[in-house]
């Protein structure tokens, strides 16, 4: 890891603190930077459990702020062929719930930043409250849950809080204020921004919906706003920086990921120079 | 057999709509089940269904035009036959039949999807989307597009397009785009994720007729309330004839809207047992079925709390069973709820129960029904011998079963495999769930 984390870690006190300090922290420092954040996916288990370990710290060491660790599940209906050829690969090769969180504890012990992103069934299966006790102890920062709204998140809501892991619920263009209102008052550290109607995925332009979402948002909050879907270079990373506190990068990751891990640190270079090249105007 | 009941009733399909005492919270909980477990993206969209559905349930326009077509263009009410001669092989009891199988298209699905098209041109979307299995909730939904002029794009494991490739080209007649699903398991669950993702991105324009009582809310109430129509139907039918209502309700149980259709009006008779029957395949001890009540667990999974099959980790388990319209590792909200407050049983049946019960019918009734269908049929044989003569069965025989001709023949070895593509001749129809039967190793 880069000493530099590391640094920050200790000199934080980062034992002391939650998943949802330190992610206020991050976005503290880089709103002080007066640039975005660079948020990186990528599935834990692909292509394997160490494979996936080693492609997130190349993420990590190449200039993403954080990571959003993939938990593998069978039926990823907000994800577009890219992603869930690569869970579907990392299921095939075996992958269990309890690797998602070995790889956490491994990115975390190195003093990187991780949250995990995982379709519902998973957590629900493992337990909500042993799922977050045990995302907690592996230094997990929070969990971004495409599928699981609000609405009915009473009780992971009230586990999360106990263990100080920040629920990281999206918006999408077709919110309406009032949801928009309701999702955001029950995220912390940061509220996902889903930047266009459709599944994940690189596209070639930056959805037109990205920026008017990211201001109809910040009339109803003050948290920072994580922008995916569909970022996959480092102009589009800084284009979509000019709006956004977070840009968050899947698939183009993933498809880089098949390449290896010098692909996989070219491009997250070049994003990270991306999120820098602009100011947040904020 | 003569049917025992005539064909007529005062029950229309409108008054499935009318609401009643069993009816799920404002965000569409049934209990712990039901819900909404889905993308963000889509929640405005099922607000929407919900609140048109709501405006709709209440406008005599709307309900007049669905009685309309339920009649005129599908064929309502069905009969009830009282199957004497299948009866001796049920104890003595007597099997009354309800003959969704007579409905056009099929089976029930159409009064689902005719429900559900009229809504879709209520909210002005000009396009359709559908999941299927093996074809048979698509050919419906392709049926219903048809009629209303609206564009139509069916999703289809790969593995069903090639094994029903004659239900392909059905849905391609009646102008349907068939899309090949190649992810996943490639069957009917890896359908439903690919209509999602369309849906998410199309919703502006698109409407998604979900094919079974399941799904988030509203789907599993509304898909349940234009199937009631089946049972409010049979309910006045049995009484009329027999003067009595049946002692045992039963239907087959994939998805289970053809099961909820039929149970929901006689959750208030008390002394009425409801009794459904799920897909056992080769046995529920042999991992091998799609019997998600028996041999499940509540999870969530295609925007509902419901029993599901899944692994430790909550991964979703394939599905095996003869029948494709109940292959499928969910099953609907409600169902789970009644499961569990007892006032509904779910009993396993094996493929080669169904496909004994499946024979019978042809031989005792000139009646091929559904595989799906057959499941039911053999839950009534044994229900039936463990009651006696004094009981009164009523089954929901929910769809015929040419579609199944391909499999039942290489079943029984009837006929030769190779020229059975050839000699089906009819349009099929599923029972339940959203699909139909596809051939099998036996």
């Amino acid at each position: 890891m880069t000493t530099s984390a590391d640094a920050e870690r200790s000199g934080a006190g980062a034992s002391t603190l939650t998943g949802v300090d330190r992610l206020g922290e991050l976005f503290g420092t880089t709103r002080a930077e007066g640039r975005a954040a660079l948020i990186g996916y990528l599935p834990a288990g692909y292509p394997t459990v160490k494979g996936s370990l080693g492609l997130l710290t190349q993420t990590l060491d190449a200039g993403a702020d954080l990571v959003e660790v993939g938990l593998p599940y069978s039926d990823p209906v907000l994800d577009g062929p890219v992603i869930q050829h690569a869970v579907d690969a990392a299921l095939k090769a075996g992958v269990r719930v309890r690797d998602t969180l070995e790889v956490v504890e491994q990115l975390s012990a190195r003093g990187g930043r991780a949250v995990v992103m995982t379709y519902w069934n998973p957590v629900l299966r493992y337990g909500v409250d042993a799922f977050a006790r045990d995302l907690a102890n592996a230094g997990g920062l929070g969990v971004i849950t495409p599928d699981l709204v609000p609405d009915e998140a009473a009780g992971w809501l009230a586990a999360a809080d106990r263990e100080g892991l920040a629920p990281i619920f999206l918006v999408a263009p077709s919110s309406t204020d009032e949801r928009i209102a309701a999702t955001a008052a029950a995220t912390r550290g940061f509220l996902y921004v889903a930047s266009t109607m459709g599944v994940t995925g690189a596209r070639d332009a930056v959805s037109d919906a990205a920026a008017g979402l990211v201001s109809r948002t910040r009339t109803h909050t003050d948290l920072p706003l994580g922008v995916g879907l569909g970022v996959r270079n480092g102009a589009q990373a800084g284009e979509v920086a000019g709006f956004a506190d977070g840009v968050i990068v899947g698939s183009a990751l993933v498809s880089a990921a098949e390449h290896g891990r010098a692909t996989v640190a070219r491009l997250t270079t070049e994003l990270a120079a991306g999120v820098r090249g602009q100011h947040t105007g904020r | 057999m003569t049917s025992a009941s005539t064909a007529s009733t005062a029950s229309t399909a409108s008054q499935g709509l009318a609401g009643t005492t069993h009816e799920p919270d404002d965000t569409g909980h049934f209990g712990p089940y039901g819900g909404r477990f889905m993308p963000e993206a889509l929640i405005a969209a099922v607000d929407e269904v919900a609140a048109e559905y709501d405006k709709a349930r209440h406008d005599p326009a709307f309900l007049a035009e669905l009685d309309r077509l339920q009649r005129d263009y599908a064929g309502r009410p069905s009969p009830v036959t009282d199957a004497r001669r299948l009866s001796e092989h049920a104890g003595g009891a007597r099997i009354l039949l309800k003959r969704e199988d007579l409905n056009h298209t099929g089976s029930h699905k159409i009064n689902n999807v005719l429900g559900q098209a009229l809504l879709t041109r209520r909210m002005g979307k000009k396009r359709v989307i559908a999941e299927t299995g093996a074809g048979q909730h698509g050919v419906a939904t392709a049926t219903a597009a048809a009629l209303m002029g609206l564009e139509c794009m069916v999703y289809m494991g790969e593995v069903d397009t090639e094994r029903q490739a004659l239900n392909v080209a059905r849905m391609r007649l009646l102008g349907a785009e068939v899309v090949p699903v190649t992810t996943g398991s490639r069957t009917l669950k890896d359908a439903l994720n690919e209509a999602y993702r369309d849906w998410v991105s199309t919703v502006g324009h698109t409407h998604y007729i979900l094919g079974t009582a399941a799904g988030p809310h509203p789907f599993p109430m509304m898909v349940r309330d234009f199937h009631r129509v089946i049972g409010l139907e049979a309910r006045e039918q049995v009484l009329e004839a027999y003067g009595r209502l049946p002692d045992v309700v039963t239907a087959c149980v994939g998805g289970g809207s053809n099961a909820i259709g039929i149970f929901h009006p006689f959750l208030d008779d008390a002394g009425v047992r409801l009794v459904g029957f799920e897909a056992a395949g080769d046995g529920v001890d042999t991992g091998r079925h799609a019997a998600s009540i028996t041999g499940g667990s509540p999870g969530a999974l295609h925007g509902a709390m419901s029993y599901l099959l899944q692994d430790a980790d909550g991964q979703t388990l394939e599905t095996h069973s003869i029948s494709a319209g109940l292959d499928y590792p969910g099953v609907g909200p409600e169902h789970a709820f009644l499961a569990d407050t007892g006032r509904a049983t779910y009993e396993p049946v094996t493929d080669a129960e169904a496909m004994e019960a499946f024979r019978l019918l042809c031989r005792t009734e000139g009646i091929i029904p559904a595989i799906e269908s057959a499941h039911a049929i053999a839950g009534a044989l044994r229900l039936g011998r463990e009651l006696g003569p004094d009981a009164t069965i009523l089954v929901n025989l929910s769809g015929r079963g040419d579609k199944d001709v391909d499999t039942a023949a290489r079943w029984f070895g009837v006929v030769d495999p190779e020229s059975l593509p050839t000699e089906e001749p009819l349009p099929a129809a599923d029972a339940d769930g959203a699909a139909a039967s596809g051939e099998r190793e036996l």
